[in-house]
């Protein structure tokens, strides 16, 4: 996947985890049930260039969030490693190497009501990581920075004083930005940051985030189930289904090129302002049940152009083009582009 | 030219507060045809829900109507008893909302939840109620509807949920279904599921549909006209088509330019999207004239001084004073 000699900001192997969603030990020895594990992401092996947006598409329960949250640390792998900047952070120590390069990226979150302190003053907000970092020598040093920053997300140096609910959502999603940024990142983890806000105020905040990029360097992970945001923001697009990378590929080659199966589906499932009056036909079925899924490929239930090896063995993702894709089909050249 | 089947005149919705009394809905006008799908649209805040709830008459206390009239075929039904009203909905207007889990009772099997529906709004006997019911879960494409008869609400998933949801709502034949946010809670490829079998099941029953909704993708495909509304009030009126492609209020142009959209083969985002600075004014902060003024590229003195009423303009209702003169 990597062109050229540039190691990745970010590299995910074969990352997995489970989660363990058993009943409780005592129910299990009194009624005999089993212990089960709910396989969230499995095997998911991407890279993120320097400077780059890759964004990941996928329906609720696709672990896409997960994802996110294995890559900042909130949860640790069950299987596979995480790479930033070429250091491991998936081991088990937290060395001074890890905690620094843990320091370099930050997440934006999706709902800018609950990632905010009620209780906490605008600046004490975009300052916690100033302080938890100690990049200001002293408090001037500190208040002149969360002025700066809140001047760049578009709000003014006097909302500092302010409590987040005298702020629309548009706002609190530009102050939890603010916070962000605060403690000088390299890379941000954007999980569903506009999905919250109304249309109007998703392009604000997806323009600011694309100014912020351009000014700073930022390296963008984001995280969307809708596929329009992706095609505006992402310079690659990986789609997820149930737990698996199905394709990644250039968000120009993607969008004009879809080659899962998966993909094309979901592409032609977004309604379309150019639709009016147009009827099409929907696929059919729903995501199954991710604590049994199927075997084989896991579309293909859902899937017109299965068969046999589609139900017994499991794609592993493969090129196909400019595009890595996890399809028997695609593989076997039985789907036409 | 026939009557309506339900026309809203000059609607306000307030609710008295101990800072002063907020209208949320502000002489919002508009009909709805027989077998016509009316799509509203706005963003939050934009009173679109509201308008719904005052239609059905489920407005939540202290929100009230304190002015206009709803008419349905003719008779107002603005303002009835509660025990009437009860009775119009369900069998006159059928109503699904965003979260299945609100319209269904997670206590009873959601066969009995649709007897008892067609019981209460139909004149038939249980096994003819009985047999109804089955041929409803059947039309909105539940599989297997004798088995999943029995089952609780919980064994469902959400998109099948929305079904029920559907099936009770269409129980009665009602002349008008009220979908507010009906898609929102579901992923896009169940979404699409459930708007085309909204469309064909309003078609085979001869209903009406307003359908409340944030996302213009959803109204683009679904509706014959659409309202947008800003800040309690109606912004503009039309065919779907021609306001998704020639919008004629600023509001409706910038909240079409905002949309972001699947541009197949075109390199990123080179394109920056058209953003409308600013966001909706809250309710006890509506500026004089077009509440749309401030943040309006187009705003002059008298949009800043009057509040512009709806003009035809083509086949369009705008409330906009760009549009005065061809009065």
């Amino acid at each position: 996947m990597p062109t050229g000699a540039e190691q990745p900001l970010l590299r995910l192997r074969g990352v997995g985890r489970d989660f363990d969603v058993s009943r409780p030990w005592l129910n299990r020895a009194l009624e005999g049930s089993s212990p089960l594990l709910l396989r969230a992401v499995d095997e998911v092996s991407f890279d993120v260039r320097r400077g780059e947006t890759l964004g990941i598409v996928g329906e609720s329960g696709c672990g896409k969030s997960t994802v996110a949250r294995l890559i900042v640390g909130l949860y640790a792998p069950s299987r596979g490693a995480v790479e930033f900047d070429g250091l491991e952070l998936t081991d088990r120590v937290h060395t001074a190497e890890v905690r620094k390069a843990r320091q370099r990226m930050q997440m934006i979150f999706q709902d800018p009501y609950a990632s905010l302190n009620p209780r906490w003053r605008v600046r004490r907000i975009v300052a916690e990581p100033i302080r938890a970092l100690g990049l200001a020598a002293s408090r001037d040093e500190e208040r002149s920075r969360v002025h700066e920053l809140l001047s760049q997300v578009g709000l003014s140096p006097e909302d500092s004083e302010k409590f987040p609910h005298e702020f629309s959502g548009g706002q609190r999603q530009r102050i939890s930005i603010a916070r962000a940024l605060s403690g000088n990142p390299e890379f941000l983890v954007c999980d569903e940051p506009t999905s919250a806000l109304d249309v109007s105020v998703q392009a604000q905040i997806l323009n600011l985030m694309t100014d912020l990029q351009q000014r700073f360097g930022l390296t963008y992970l984001f995280i969307s189930h809708n596929l329009a945001v992706v095609s505006h923001v992402a310079d690659r697009v990986g789609v997820m289904y149930l737990g698996r990378l199905v394709e990644i590929a250039d968000a120009a080659e993607l969008f004009a090129r879809p080659r899962h199966p998966y993909t094309r589906m979901l592409l032609d499932a977004v309604p379309d302002l150019d639709m009016t009056g147009r009827s099409r036909t929907p696929v059919a079925g729903e995501v199954p049940n991710p604590l049994a899924p199927p075997p084989g490929c896991a579309f293909h239930p859902r899937c017109p152009h299965a068969d046999a090896r589609c139900a017994a063995e499991r794609p592993p993702l493969a090129s196909a083009g400019r595009a890595l894709v996890a399809c028997h089909a695609v593989a076997e050249g039985r789907l036409a582009l | 030219m026939s009557a309506p089947l339900l026309e809203v005149r000059d609607l306000r919705v307030e609710f008295p507060t101990r800072h002063g009394t907020l209208v949320a809905v502000d002489r919002v006008s508009f009909s709805i045809e027989p077998g016509e799908v009316l799509g509203v649209v706005g963003e939050s805040g934009a009173g679109k829900s509201l308008t719904g709830m005052a239609i059905i008459g489920l407005l939540e206390p202290p929100g009230r109507i304190a002015g206009g009239e709803i008419r349905l075929e003719g008779a107002r039904i603005d303002h009835l008893p509660p025990e009437q009203m009860r009775r119009i909905r369900g069998r006159r207007i059928g109503a699904i909302f965003q979260d299945p889990l609100t319209s269904l009772n997670p206590l009873y099997r959601i066969g009995d939840q649709l007897v008892e529906t067609i019981l209460t709004h139909l004149d038939l006997d249980r096994p003819a109620a009985r047999r109804r019911a089955l041929a409803l879960l059947d039309d909105v494409g539940i599989p297997a509807p004798e088995a999943r008869f029995d089952h609780y609400p919980h064994q469902f998933s959400g998109g099948m949920r929305q079904r029920v949801v559907i099936a009770l709502a269409l129980a009665a034949d009602p002349r008008l279904v009220i979908a507010d946010e009906p898609t929102t809670a579901l992923d896009v490829s169940i979404q699409a599921q459930i708007i085309s079998l909204l469309k064909r099941l309003a078609r085979e029953h001869g209903s009406a549909v307003m359908l409340i909704t944030h996302d213009m993708g959803v109204i683009a495909e679904t509706a014959d006209r659409v309202a947008v509304m800003y800040a309690g009030r109606v912004a503009e009126v039309g065919p779907v088509r021609e306001v998704i492609h020639a919008p004629r209020h600023p509001y409706t142009a910038g909240l079409m330019e905002s949309i972001p959209r699947i541009t197949a083969g075109v390199g990123k985002r080179q394109r920056r999207l058209a953003q409308i600075d600013g966001s909706m004014p809250r309710l006890n902060a509506i500026p004089r004239g077009c509440a749309f003024n401030p943040r309006c590229p187009r705003r002059f003195e008298r949009c800043l001084a009057e509040r512009p009423e709806p003009v035809p303009v083509d086949a369009h209702h705008v409330a906009c004073w760009l549009y005065a003169d061809r009065r």
